[in-house]
């Protein structure tokens, strides 16, 4: 058995896989089924100050190669987040006859306006969540609300440096976008406005699906974010760009859906590894099986710790 | 479906025939091998309305039928719908009812959990077992599918109950089930209609001994285990991938079970 364990920011981690938001997050025994299942950590579906509808369906399919979805950030709000999720995800208690290892969870917070990010930042610290991952970057509400603040270096720094001089008791990421000129020049610039780490990348586009025989597009939003196997090569490259830039903790999220597809990311420049689309083809079980199939790799190549390969590339 | 996996992009199909079942009731039926078992379900989208899942009513390989119930929202759009128009059809998704040739089977419906229960019928009369189709309704106007039940032969005997007497049984249809259960041999109850409904038809079964399955109905965004809309309390498991049709004895105890269900951004409702 290799050693699997990671810190990303002093968090402690049992495994570098991690749920990524918008997927299986939207209650806490969800969250629990999945860290029961294997994963290492969870992210919650991103949590807005108020409700937010979403959009209609349909919002997501995929094919072999892709996934597209325009579920348009749906969710209850942070009173519901509070009152309900963190406190169920947190209470320790396992669902009747399994066996849950304690596993950090992310809450992964999302707003329209810059001022909203403030008071969202106090309301969510409150909840205790291990870290807060700030979405910026999600790319299927543009028509709502313009480009995504990720997209904008003078937006992503003000986003940053307001949930920073907010959030003290733990780590704040940064939720990049990969549809940038250079994911990098806006990492260091989150970077330099206190960002302790990463979660790059949100998807990619938007993209587009027309179903011929309707002859309309198959999202009700027409255009959706693209994720899952196509993405990965650069997503990879993404992930390479933000560490050579920050050299910071990244979770490495895009097209994830194998143990070595991990292992390609951790040598890229990622401490931790986001899956989403994964779960499509492999189900929540998919996370145990790609922690063992991680371990593998590590014990045939001669890998006693994981950490070793973190940022190999050059 | 006959499409690669991993491939959910919906079909585009013509609704080739719509039949008024009653007032608010509509079954619509189209022209493809769809190669669902009965109890799964399809998501089935109404061009520029929405996407939303119903269980396959029939499915001979040539053709399946979909019977809505129009409650108002994207349904209401459907029912605007002429044979003709297209939907797109994605699925067959989640669990079926599963049983064994000659087997005697205890079905149980309400509303338009007729439909999914009459799928069931139609394919356990092929495998020789007898069937005790049971459907209750609040009056006799309300009752879906009992001539078509009477088709399908003499294995197949159908049971009837309404609130207020006008046709069957006066009461509910829990209380025909269990007079059942004490004078005959059943090998399995399967049930589908609303939630507190199948909680008792459940508890009726098991207080016989009798093995008992029933459809949870969660709200449903993607129909393929990856939105978690669905996700039951407190284990987590999925009524799109795990369900729709699970075990009485696995959920009697779930602290959601006959109390709430969530809307579409993950609020409990709970039902009065
Ligand atoms: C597995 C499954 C099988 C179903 N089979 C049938 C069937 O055979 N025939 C039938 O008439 N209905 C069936 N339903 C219910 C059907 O999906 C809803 O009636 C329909 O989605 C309502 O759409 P609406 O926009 O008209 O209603 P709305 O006005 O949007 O809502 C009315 C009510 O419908 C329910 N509902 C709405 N959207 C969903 C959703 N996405 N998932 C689940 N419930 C929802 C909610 O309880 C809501 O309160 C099934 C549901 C599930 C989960
Ligand atoms: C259905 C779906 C919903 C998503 N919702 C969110 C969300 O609420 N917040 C967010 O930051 N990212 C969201 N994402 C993006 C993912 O977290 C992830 O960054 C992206 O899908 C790339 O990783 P993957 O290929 O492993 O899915 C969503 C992705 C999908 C497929
Ligand atoms: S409906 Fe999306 S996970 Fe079940």
């Amino acid at each position: 058995m290799a050693n699997l364990k990671i810190k990303f920011c002093d968090v402690g981690f049992e495994n570098p896989t991690v749920l990524a938001s918008g997927i299986l997050g939207v209650t806490a025994s969800s969250l629990k089924k999945v860290v029961k299942d294997g994963a290492g950590g969870v992210t919650t579906k991103s949590i807005w100050l108020e409700e937010h509808k979403g959009h209609s369906n349909p919002t997501m399919l995929g094919t072999e190669n892709y996934f597209i979805n325009a579920v348009g950030l749906s969710d209850a709000g942070i009173e519901k987040a509070s009152a309900e999720t963190f406190p169920e995800y947190l209470d320790g208690k396992s669902p009747p006859g399994r066996d849950l290892r304690p596993a950090p969870i992310i809450a992964s917070i999302v707003a329209s306006s810059i001022d909203d990010f403030g008071e969202l930042a106090e309301k969510i610290e409150k909840c205790g969540p291990d870290i807060v991952e700030v979405n910026i970057s999600c790319p299927n509400v543009e028509d709502e609300f313009g480009k995504p603040f990720a997209c904008v270096a003078d937006d992503a720094v003000a986003v940053t440096k307001l949930v920073k001089g907010k959030i003290s008791s733990v780590p704040v990421i940064v939720k990049l976008s990969p549809n940038v000129e250079s994911i990098g020049e806006i990492a260091k610039a989150c970077a330099d406005a206190g960002a302790d780490g990463f979660c790059a990348v949100n998807t990619y586009g938007p993209g587009m699906v027309i179903d011929v025989d309707m002859r309309m597009p198959v999202l009700k939003n027409k255009v959706g974010g693209v994720s899952g196997p196509g993405i990965k090569p650069l997503a990879v490259k993404a992930v390479y760009d933000v560490f050579k830039a920050t050299g910071l903790p990244i979770i490495g999220t895009g097209g994830v859906l194998s143990g070595e597809d991990a292992i390609e990311m951790m040598m890229a420049g990622a401490r931790l590894v986001g899956m989403g689309t994964m779960v499509y083809y492999r189900g929540s079980e998919g996370f145990g099986e790609v922690v063992r199939e991680m371990d593998e790799w590590c014990e045939k190549n001669g890998v006693k710790n994981i950490e070793e390969i973190i940022g190999i590339i050059k | 479906m006959n499409i690669k996996t991993f491939d959910s992009r919906p079909v585009a199909l013509p609704i080739k025939k719509i039949v008024k079942e009653n007032e608010t009731t509509n079954t619509y039926v189209f022209e493809y091998f769809l190669g669902s078992k009965p109890g799964q379900f399809v998501m089935m989208w109404i061009p520029g309305v929405d996407e939303k899942p119903f269980s396959v009513a029939f499915d001979d390989g040539n053709e399946f039928w979909l019977t809505i119930c129009n409650v108002g929202g994207s349904t209401a759009e459907l029912f605007k719908m002429k044979e003709g128009d297209k939907v797109g059809i994605r699925g067959p998704f989640g669990t079926a009812y599963e049983f064994a040739d000659g087997d005697h089977l205890a079905l149980v419906a309400g509303g338009y959990g007729a439909a999914p229960m009459y799928n069931v019928a139609s394919e356990a009369v092929k495998k020789d077992c007898k069937v005790e189709f049971m459907v209750g309704a609040r009056n006799k106007d309300l009752l879906l599918y009992t001539h078509k039940v009477l088709g399908l032969g003499s294995n197949v005997n159908l049971h009837i109950s309404t609130d207020d007497g006008s046709a069957g049984f006066k009461g509910y249809i829990t209380q025909v089930l269990e007079d059942l259960l004490k004078k005959e041999k059943i090998d399995k109850v399967f049930t589908c209609g609303p939630e507190v409904m199948m909680q008792a038809v459940g508890g009726v079964a098991n207080a016989q001994g009798v093995d008992c399955y029933l459809s949870m109905e969660k709200y449903m965004k993607c129909g393929i285990g990856v939105c978690g809309q669905c996700a039951i309390d407190d284990t987590g498991v999925l009524a799109c991938k795990d369900g729709p049709v699970m075990n009485y004895a696995d959920v009697k105890d779930l602290p959601e079970f006959g109390k709430y269900h969530r809307d579409s951004v993950g609020k409990k409702k709970h039902f009065n």
